[in-house]
Protein backbone atom coordinates (compact mmCIF):
# COMPACT_ATOMS: atom_id res chain seq x y z
CA UNK A 1 0.00 0.00 0.00
CA UNK A 2 1.36 3.41 -0.91
CA UNK A 3 0.27 6.97 -1.24
CA UNK A 4 0.10 8.27 -4.79
CA UNK A 5 -0.35 11.91 -5.73
CA UNK A 6 -1.66 14.24 -3.07
CA UNK A 7 -4.17 12.11 -1.19
CA UNK A 8 -4.84 8.76 -2.85
CA UNK A 9 -3.87 5.39 -1.39
CA UNK A 10 -3.11 2.71 -3.91
CA UNK A 11 -3.57 -0.82 -2.57
CA UNK A 12 -0.82 -3.19 -3.73
CA UNK A 13 -2.98 -6.18 -2.86
CA UNK A 14 -6.52 -5.21 -3.91
CA UNK A 15 -9.08 -5.86 -1.18
CA UNK A 16 -11.88 -8.25 -2.06
CA UNK A 17 -15.49 -7.31 -1.42
CA UNK A 18 -16.64 -10.73 -0.29
CA UNK A 19 -20.33 -10.08 0.24
CA UNK A 20 -22.90 -7.32 0.65
CA UNK A 21 -26.38 -7.07 2.11
CA UNK A 22 -29.08 -4.42 2.17
CA UNK A 23 -32.43 -3.85 3.83
CA UNK A 24 -34.67 -0.92 2.88
CA UNK A 25 -37.85 0.74 4.16
CA UNK A 26 -41.29 1.03 2.59
CA UNK A 27 -40.65 4.03 0.32
CA UNK A 28 -37.45 2.54 -1.09
CA UNK A 29 -39.37 -0.71 -1.66
CA UNK A 30 -41.61 1.16 -4.09
CA UNK A 31 -38.63 2.58 -5.96
CA UNK A 32 -37.00 1.39 -9.18
CA UNK A 33 -34.25 -0.61 -7.41
CA UNK A 34 -36.58 -2.56 -5.09
CA UNK A 35 -35.75 -5.93 -6.66
CA UNK A 36 -32.05 -5.62 -5.89
CA UNK A 37 -32.33 -5.30 -2.13
CA UNK A 38 -32.17 -8.34 0.14
CA UNK A 39 -35.20 -7.33 2.12
CA UNK A 40 -37.92 -4.71 1.71
CA UNK A 41 -39.84 -3.63 4.79
CA UNK A 42 -43.47 -2.59 4.66
CA UNK A 43 -43.45 -0.77 7.98
CA UNK A 44 -41.02 1.96 9.00
CA UNK A 45 -41.29 0.85 12.67
CA UNK A 46 -40.57 -2.82 11.81
CA UNK A 47 -42.53 -3.84 14.90
CA UNK A 48 -40.46 -1.61 17.22
CA UNK A 49 -41.72 1.12 19.49
CA UNK A 50 -39.54 3.93 18.15
CA UNK A 51 -37.86 4.82 14.86
CA UNK A 52 -34.48 4.75 16.59
CA UNK A 53 -35.09 1.17 17.70
CA UNK A 54 -36.28 0.33 14.20
CA UNK A 55 -33.08 1.77 12.70
CA UNK A 56 -30.95 -0.26 15.11
CA UNK A 57 -32.88 -3.38 14.16
CA UNK A 58 -32.38 -2.63 10.46
CA UNK A 59 -28.58 -2.37 10.78
CA UNK A 60 -28.46 -5.41 13.05
CA UNK A 61 -30.44 -7.57 10.64
CA UNK A 62 -28.44 -6.29 7.65
CA UNK A 63 -25.20 -7.25 9.39
CA UNK A 64 -26.65 -10.67 10.27
CA UNK A 65 -27.68 -11.06 6.63
CA UNK A 66 -24.27 -10.18 5.21
CA UNK A 67 -22.51 -12.55 7.61
CA UNK A 68 -24.82 -15.46 6.85
CA UNK A 69 -24.64 -14.78 3.09
CA UNK A 70 -20.85 -14.72 3.20
CA UNK A 71 -20.71 -18.14 4.81
CA UNK A 72 -17.78 -17.21 7.04
CA UNK A 73 -18.16 -17.82 10.78
CA UNK A 74 -18.74 -14.79 13.00
CA UNK A 75 -15.48 -15.28 14.88
CA UNK A 76 -13.49 -14.99 11.66
CA UNK A 77 -14.56 -11.37 11.26
CA UNK A 78 -11.80 -9.39 12.92
CA UNK A 79 -13.16 -5.87 13.11
CA UNK A 80 -16.31 -3.91 12.47
CA UNK A 81 -16.51 -0.31 11.21
CA UNK A 82 -19.95 1.23 11.39
CA UNK A 83 -21.72 4.54 11.74
CA UNK A 84 -24.95 6.39 11.16
CA UNK A 85 -26.56 9.81 11.49
CA UNK A 86 -28.09 9.75 14.94
CA UNK A 87 -26.37 11.54 17.83
CA UNK A 88 -23.26 9.65 18.92
CA UNK A 89 -24.07 6.99 16.30
CA UNK A 90 -26.51 5.10 18.51
CA UNK A 91 -28.12 3.14 15.68
CA UNK A 92 -24.87 1.33 15.02
CA UNK A 93 -23.68 0.95 18.59
CA UNK A 94 -27.08 -0.12 19.93
CA UNK A 95 -27.84 -2.30 16.92
CA UNK A 96 -24.47 -4.04 17.01
CA UNK A 97 -23.95 -4.29 20.76
CA UNK A 98 -24.55 -8.03 20.76
CA UNK A 99 -22.32 -8.65 17.78
CA UNK A 100 -19.17 -9.51 19.73
CA UNK A 101 -16.83 -8.14 17.08
CA UNK A 102 -14.33 -5.34 17.95
CA UNK A 103 -16.11 -2.18 16.94
CA UNK A 104 -14.96 1.13 15.48
CA UNK A 105 -17.66 3.80 15.44
CA UNK A 106 -17.26 5.97 12.35
CA UNK A 107 -18.88 9.30 11.69
CA UNK A 108 -18.71 10.84 8.25
CA UNK A 109 -22.38 11.75 7.96
CA UNK A 110 -23.65 10.30 4.67
CA UNK A 111 -20.07 9.54 3.57
CA UNK A 112 -19.77 6.98 6.39
CA UNK A 113 -20.27 3.98 4.11
CA UNK A 114 -17.22 4.69 1.98
CA UNK A 115 -15.24 6.07 4.92
CA UNK A 116 -15.75 2.74 6.73
CA UNK A 117 -14.70 0.83 3.63
CA UNK A 118 -11.56 3.01 3.30
CA UNK A 119 -10.55 2.25 6.88
CA UNK A 120 -11.49 -1.41 6.61
CA UNK A 121 -9.50 -1.81 3.37
CA UNK A 122 -6.38 -0.40 5.01
CA UNK A 123 -6.81 -2.88 7.87
CA UNK A 124 -7.18 -5.80 5.48
CA UNK A 125 -4.39 -4.81 3.11
CA UNK A 126 -1.94 -4.16 5.93
CA UNK A 127 -2.52 -7.62 7.34
CA UNK A 128 -4.09 -6.35 10.55
CA UNK A 129 -7.27 -8.18 9.63
CA UNK A 130 -8.42 -10.96 7.33
CA UNK A 131 -12.11 -10.08 7.24
CA UNK A 132 -13.63 -6.71 8.11
CA UNK A 133 -17.28 -5.80 8.37
CA UNK A 134 -18.44 -2.31 7.30
CA UNK A 135 -22.00 -1.18 7.86
CA UNK A 136 -24.12 1.94 7.93
CA UNK A 137 -27.75 2.90 8.34
CA UNK A 138 -30.19 5.79 8.21
CA UNK A 139 -33.92 6.22 8.76
CA UNK A 140 -36.12 8.93 7.30
CA UNK A 141 -38.15 9.46 10.45
CA UNK A 142 -35.30 9.50 12.97
CA UNK A 143 -33.26 11.80 10.72
CA UNK A 144 -36.13 14.26 10.15
CA UNK A 145 -36.76 14.33 13.89
CA UNK A 146 -33.11 15.02 14.69
CA UNK A 147 -32.04 17.33 11.89
CA UNK A 148 -35.20 19.13 10.82
CA UNK A 149 -38.59 19.11 12.55
CA UNK A 150 -40.68 16.61 14.51
CA UNK A 151 -42.88 14.64 12.13
CA UNK A 152 -45.83 15.44 14.41
CA UNK A 153 -45.51 19.05 13.27
CA UNK A 154 -46.42 17.92 9.78
CA UNK A 155 -44.59 20.77 8.08
CA UNK A 156 -43.93 20.79 4.35
CA UNK A 157 -40.59 19.84 2.89
CA UNK A 158 -39.22 22.53 0.56
CA UNK A 159 -38.55 21.66 -3.11
CA UNK A 160 -34.76 21.42 -2.65
CA UNK A 161 -35.00 18.95 0.21
CA UNK A 162 -33.95 15.32 -0.11
CA UNK A 163 -35.52 12.21 1.34
CA UNK A 164 -33.36 10.35 3.89
CA UNK A 165 -33.26 6.73 2.82
CA UNK A 166 -34.56 4.25 5.40
CA UNK A 167 -32.33 1.22 5.34
CA UNK A 168 -28.91 -0.22 5.87
CA UNK A 169 -26.07 -1.46 3.72
CA UNK A 170 -23.28 -3.74 4.88
CA UNK A 171 -20.22 -5.26 3.24
CA UNK A 172 -17.57 -7.76 4.24
CA UNK A 173 -14.06 -6.99 3.02
CA UNK A 174 -11.70 -9.90 2.74
CA UNK A 175 -8.05 -10.57 1.96
CA UNK A 176 -8.84 -13.18 -0.65
CA UNK A 177 -11.66 -13.87 -3.05
CA UNK A 178 -12.88 -13.46 -6.59
CA UNK A 179 -13.64 -9.76 -6.51
CA UNK A 180 -14.80 -7.16 -7.15
CA UNK A 181 -11.71 -5.57 -5.66
CA UNK A 182 -11.03 -2.22 -4.06
CA UNK A 183 -7.91 -0.82 -5.71
CA UNK A 184 -7.63 2.84 -4.73
CA UNK A 185 -8.87 5.00 -1.90
CA UNK A 186 -9.15 8.77 -2.09
CA UNK A 187 -10.21 10.21 1.28
CA UNK A 188 -11.60 13.70 0.80
CA UNK A 189 -10.92 17.06 2.37
CA UNK A 190 -13.55 19.12 4.16
CA UNK A 191 -14.91 21.68 1.74
CA UNK A 192 -17.25 24.46 2.86
CA UNK A 193 -18.63 26.78 0.22
CA UNK A 194 -20.89 28.63 2.64
CA UNK A 195 -24.24 26.91 1.93
CA UNK A 196 -26.39 27.30 5.04
CA UNK A 197 -29.63 25.65 4.01
CA UNK A 198 -30.11 22.26 5.72
CA UNK A 199 -32.79 21.63 3.14
CA UNK A 200 -30.33 21.91 0.26
CA UNK A 201 -27.66 19.35 1.10
CA UNK A 202 -26.91 18.46 -2.51
CA UNK A 203 -25.59 21.96 -3.16
CA UNK A 204 -23.58 21.89 0.07
CA UNK A 205 -21.89 18.57 -0.76
CA UNK A 206 -21.34 18.88 -4.53
CA UNK A 207 -18.12 20.98 -4.20
CA UNK A 208 -16.62 18.32 -1.90
CA UNK A 209 -17.52 15.58 -4.39
CA UNK A 210 -15.97 17.68 -7.15
CA UNK A 211 -12.74 18.19 -5.19
CA UNK A 212 -12.40 14.48 -4.43
CA UNK A 213 -13.22 13.50 -8.03
CA UNK A 214 -10.64 15.88 -9.53
CA UNK A 215 -8.02 14.86 -6.96
CA UNK A 216 -8.64 11.17 -7.61
CA UNK A 217 -8.29 11.61 -11.37
CA UNK A 218 -5.10 13.67 -10.96
CA UNK A 219 -3.54 11.30 -8.42
CA UNK A 220 -4.24 8.18 -10.46
CA UNK A 221 -3.69 9.76 -13.87
CA UNK A 222 -7.02 8.34 -14.97
CA UNK A 223 -9.68 9.92 -17.14
CA UNK A 224 -13.38 9.79 -16.21
CA UNK A 225 -13.87 7.42 -19.15
CA UNK A 226 -11.62 4.86 -17.38
CA UNK A 227 -14.63 4.05 -15.23
CA UNK A 228 -17.79 2.36 -16.45
CA UNK A 229 -19.64 4.33 -13.81
CA UNK A 230 -18.82 7.23 -11.52
CA UNK A 231 -21.33 7.16 -8.68
CA UNK A 232 -21.85 9.74 -5.96
CA UNK A 233 -23.61 8.89 -2.71
CA UNK A 234 -26.44 11.32 -2.18
CA UNK A 235 -26.13 14.58 -4.10
CA UNK A 236 -29.68 14.17 -5.38
CA UNK A 237 -31.00 15.88 -8.51
CA UNK A 238 -29.77 19.37 -7.64
CA UNK A 239 -26.31 18.29 -6.45
CA UNK A 240 -25.88 15.98 -9.45
CA UNK A 241 -26.45 18.84 -11.87
CA UNK A 242 -24.08 21.07 -9.89
CA UNK A 243 -21.33 18.42 -10.02
CA UNK A 244 -21.74 17.98 -13.78
CA UNK A 245 -21.47 21.76 -14.21
CA UNK A 246 -18.48 22.04 -11.87
CA UNK A 247 -16.68 19.27 -13.77
CA UNK A 248 -17.46 21.00 -17.08
CA UNK A 249 -15.74 24.18 -15.85
CA UNK A 250 -12.52 22.14 -15.63
CA UNK A 251 -13.14 20.70 -19.09
CA UNK A 252 -14.10 17.30 -17.71
CA UNK A 253 -17.15 15.64 -19.19
CA UNK A 254 -18.78 13.16 -16.82
CA UNK A 255 -22.26 13.31 -18.33
CA UNK A 256 -22.07 9.88 -19.96
CA UNK A 257 -21.02 7.67 -17.08
CA UNK A 258 -21.96 9.64 -13.98
CA UNK A 259 -24.95 9.06 -11.74
CA UNK A 260 -26.00 9.49 -8.13
CA UNK A 261 -27.46 6.95 -5.70
CA UNK A 262 -29.98 9.55 -4.48
CA UNK A 263 -31.23 9.94 -8.05
CA UNK A 264 -31.35 6.19 -8.72
CA UNK A 265 -33.13 4.96 -5.59
CA UNK A 266 -36.41 6.85 -6.09
CA UNK A 267 -38.53 7.49 -9.16
CA UNK A 268 -38.69 11.25 -9.69
CA UNK A 269 -42.05 11.23 -11.40
CA UNK A 270 -44.03 8.74 -9.32
CA UNK A 271 -42.37 9.15 -5.91
CA UNK A 272 -42.47 12.73 -4.72
CA UNK A 273 -39.18 12.92 -2.85
CA UNK A 274 -38.39 16.41 -4.22
CA UNK A 275 -34.62 16.38 -4.87
CA UNK A 276 -33.99 12.63 -4.48
CA UNK A 277 -32.58 10.42 -1.73
CA UNK A 278 -29.95 11.07 0.92
CA UNK A 279 -28.56 9.57 4.11
CA UNK A 280 -25.90 7.00 4.96
CA UNK A 281 -28.12 4.23 3.69
CA UNK A 282 -28.58 5.89 0.30
CA UNK A 283 -25.07 5.05 -0.88
CA UNK A 284 -24.99 1.97 1.38
CA UNK A 285 -28.06 0.24 0.02
CA UNK A 286 -27.64 1.28 -3.62
CA UNK A 287 -24.07 0.01 -3.69
CA UNK A 288 -24.75 -3.13 -1.65
CA UNK A 289 -27.97 -3.90 -3.48
CA UNK A 290 -27.52 -2.71 -7.03
CA UNK A 291 -23.91 -1.93 -7.99
CA UNK A 292 -22.34 -4.89 -6.23
CA UNK A 293 -24.56 -7.25 -8.20
CA UNK A 294 -23.74 -5.40 -11.44
CA UNK A 295 -20.03 -5.84 -10.68
CA UNK A 296 -20.46 -9.51 -9.72
CA UNK A 297 -22.30 -10.21 -12.95
CA UNK A 298 -19.63 -8.26 -14.88
CA UNK A 299 -22.24 -5.95 -16.34
CA UNK A 300 -19.91 -3.20 -15.24
CA UNK A 301 -16.25 -3.68 -14.43
CA UNK A 302 -14.88 -0.46 -12.99
CA UNK A 303 -16.66 2.00 -10.77
CA UNK A 304 -15.61 5.01 -8.78
CA UNK A 305 -17.85 5.30 -5.73
CA UNK A 306 -17.81 8.74 -4.09
CA UNK A 307 -19.87 8.97 -0.91
CA UNK A 308 -20.73 12.51 0.10
CA UNK A 309 -21.40 13.77 3.61
CA UNK A 310 -22.72 17.00 5.12
CA UNK A 311 -20.90 17.51 8.40
CA UNK A 312 -23.42 19.66 10.27
CA UNK A 313 -25.55 18.98 13.29
CA UNK A 314 -28.83 20.44 14.48
CA UNK A 315 -27.11 22.96 16.79
CA UNK A 316 -24.86 24.30 14.02
CA UNK A 317 -27.92 24.69 11.78
CA UNK A 318 -29.82 26.59 14.46
CA UNK A 319 -26.82 28.85 15.01
CA UNK A 320 -26.76 29.69 11.31
CA UNK A 321 -23.46 27.99 10.53
CA UNK A 322 -22.69 26.92 6.98
CA UNK A 323 -22.54 23.23 6.06
CA UNK A 324 -19.07 21.69 5.55
CA UNK A 325 -19.10 18.87 3.01
CA UNK A 326 -16.80 15.88 2.63
CA UNK A 327 -16.52 13.16 -0.01
CA UNK A 328 -14.53 9.93 0.07
CA UNK A 329 -13.89 7.89 -3.06
CA UNK A 330 -12.98 4.27 -3.68
CA UNK A 331 -12.32 2.62 -7.00
CA UNK A 332 -13.72 -0.85 -7.36
CA UNK A 333 -12.60 -3.04 -10.22
CA UNK A 334 -13.33 -6.60 -11.31
CA UNK B 1 -84.01 24.02 5.07
CA UNK B 2 -84.10 27.10 7.23
CA UNK B 3 -80.48 26.50 8.11
CA UNK B 4 -79.40 26.28 4.48
CA UNK B 5 -81.42 29.37 3.60
CA UNK B 6 -79.90 31.27 6.48
CA UNK B 7 -76.37 30.79 5.17
CA UNK B 8 -74.80 33.95 3.75
CA UNK B 9 -73.06 32.45 0.73
CA UNK B 10 -71.25 35.67 -0.09
CA UNK B 11 -69.83 35.68 3.45
CA UNK B 12 -68.54 32.13 2.94
CA UNK B 13 -66.97 33.11 -0.37
CA UNK B 14 -65.24 36.12 1.24
CA UNK B 15 -64.05 33.88 4.07
CA UNK B 16 -62.70 31.32 1.60
CA UNK B 17 -60.86 33.88 -0.53
CA UNK B 18 -59.25 35.79 2.36
CA UNK B 19 -58.09 32.63 4.17
CA UNK B 20 -56.87 31.29 0.82
CA UNK B 21 -54.82 34.41 0.15
CA UNK B 22 -53.24 34.22 3.61
CA UNK B 23 -52.32 30.57 2.96
CA UNK B 24 -50.92 31.44 -0.48
CA UNK B 25 -48.60 33.95 1.19
CA UNK B 26 -47.43 31.18 3.55
CA UNK B 27 -46.89 28.76 0.64
CA UNK B 28 -44.85 31.36 -1.25
CA UNK B 29 -42.71 31.93 1.86
CA UNK B 30 -42.04 28.16 2.12
CA UNK B 31 -41.29 27.67 -1.57
CA UNK B 32 -39.40 30.83 -2.42
CA UNK B 33 -37.53 31.77 0.73
CA UNK B 34 -35.29 29.86 3.12
CA UNK B 35 -37.47 30.73 6.13
CA UNK B 36 -38.07 27.80 8.45
CA UNK B 37 -41.69 26.92 9.31
CA UNK B 38 -41.10 28.28 12.83
CA UNK B 39 -40.04 31.66 11.48
CA UNK B 40 -42.94 31.73 9.06
CA UNK B 41 -45.24 31.10 12.01
CA UNK B 42 -43.71 33.94 14.02
CA UNK B 43 -43.95 36.30 11.04
CA UNK B 44 -47.66 35.52 10.68
CA UNK B 45 -48.43 36.03 14.36
CA UNK B 46 -46.48 39.30 14.65
CA UNK B 47 -47.90 40.64 11.39
CA UNK B 48 -51.37 39.88 12.73
CA UNK B 49 -50.56 41.59 16.02
CA UNK B 50 -49.24 44.71 14.28
CA UNK B 51 -52.17 44.89 11.87
CA UNK B 52 -54.51 44.27 14.79
CA UNK B 53 -52.82 46.95 16.89
CA UNK B 54 -53.15 49.63 14.20
CA UNK B 55 -56.76 48.70 13.61
CA UNK B 56 -56.51 47.22 10.12
CA UNK B 57 -57.04 43.57 10.99
CA UNK B 58 -60.44 44.07 12.71
CA UNK B 59 -61.66 45.47 9.37
CA UNK B 60 -60.50 42.29 7.67
CA UNK B 61 -62.30 40.19 10.30
CA UNK B 62 -65.46 42.19 9.69
CA UNK B 63 -65.12 41.48 5.97
CA UNK B 64 -64.10 37.81 6.04
CA UNK B 65 -65.09 36.43 9.46
CA UNK B 66 -63.38 33.10 10.16
CA UNK B 67 -61.34 33.57 7.00
CA UNK B 68 -59.37 36.15 8.99
CA UNK B 69 -59.64 34.84 12.56
CA UNK B 70 -58.69 31.17 12.00
CA UNK B 71 -55.27 31.68 10.29
CA UNK B 72 -52.29 32.52 12.53
CA UNK B 73 -52.57 36.22 11.77
CA UNK B 74 -55.96 36.11 13.53
CA UNK B 75 -54.24 34.81 16.66
CA UNK B 76 -51.79 37.73 16.50
CA UNK B 77 -54.61 40.22 16.05
CA UNK B 78 -56.45 38.67 18.98
CA UNK B 79 -53.35 39.11 21.17
CA UNK B 80 -53.16 42.78 20.20
CA UNK B 81 -56.88 43.31 20.71
CA UNK B 82 -56.78 41.76 24.19
CA UNK B 83 -53.74 43.80 25.19
CA UNK B 84 -55.29 47.08 24.05
CA UNK B 85 -58.56 46.36 25.87
CA UNK B 86 -56.79 45.42 29.08
CA UNK B 87 -54.60 48.53 28.91
CA UNK B 88 -57.66 50.75 28.67
CA UNK B 89 -59.28 49.09 31.71
CA UNK B 90 -56.25 48.20 33.85
CA UNK B 91 -53.42 50.47 32.76
CA UNK B 92 -50.02 49.53 31.37
CA UNK B 93 -49.89 46.15 33.13
CA UNK B 94 -52.68 45.15 30.77
CA UNK B 95 -50.17 45.03 27.91
CA UNK B 96 -48.73 41.94 29.53
CA UNK B 97 -51.99 40.39 30.72
CA UNK B 98 -54.50 41.19 28.03
CA UNK B 99 -53.13 39.28 25.09
CA UNK B 100 -52.91 35.91 26.79
CA UNK B 101 -56.19 36.52 28.62
CA UNK B 102 -58.03 37.14 25.37
CA UNK B 103 -56.56 34.04 23.75
CA UNK B 104 -56.66 31.85 26.88
CA UNK B 105 -59.39 29.63 25.46
CA UNK B 106 -57.45 28.94 22.30
CA UNK B 107 -54.16 28.30 24.09
CA UNK B 108 -55.66 25.97 26.71
CA UNK B 109 -57.65 24.09 24.08
CA UNK B 110 -54.51 23.64 21.96
CA UNK B 111 -52.53 22.25 24.91
CA UNK B 112 -55.36 20.01 26.09
CA UNK B 113 -56.35 18.68 22.68
CA UNK B 114 -52.68 18.26 21.72
CA UNK B 115 -52.17 16.17 24.83
CA UNK B 116 -55.25 14.09 24.05
CA UNK B 117 -54.07 13.53 20.49
CA UNK B 118 -50.63 12.42 21.72
CA UNK B 119 -52.28 9.80 23.93
CA UNK B 120 -54.35 8.20 21.21
CA UNK B 121 -52.12 8.54 18.16
CA UNK B 122 -48.62 7.72 16.99
CA UNK B 123 -46.57 9.87 14.57
CA UNK B 124 -46.21 8.40 11.11
CA UNK B 125 -43.90 8.78 8.15
CA UNK B 126 -44.77 11.50 5.64
CA UNK B 127 -46.27 10.62 2.30
CA UNK B 128 -44.11 13.13 0.48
Amino acid sequence: MKKIGSQTISLDIPVNILETASIVGPKESEGPLANFFDRCLDDEFWGEKTWEKAESKIIKETVNAVISKSGIPMQDIDFCFAGDLLNQCISSSFGLRELNIPFFGVFGACSTFVESICLGSVFVESGAATNVLCATSSHFCSAEKQFRFPLELGNQRPPTSQWTVTGSGAVILSKTGEGPFITNLTPGKIIDMGIKDANNMGAAMAPAAFDTLITHLNDTGRKPSYYDAIITGDLGHIGKDILIDLAATKGINIKNNYNDCGVLIFDKTTQDTHSGGSGCACCGTVFSGYFYKQLKEKKINKILLIATGALMNSTSSQQGESIPGVAHAISIEC
Amino acid sequence: MDFIQSIDWMQILRCFIVAGIICIIGQILIDKTKLTPARTLVIFVTTGAILGGIGLYPKLIEFAGCGATVPLTGFGANLAKGALEEVSSNGLIGAFIGGVKASAGGIAAAVFLGYLASLISKPKIKKQ
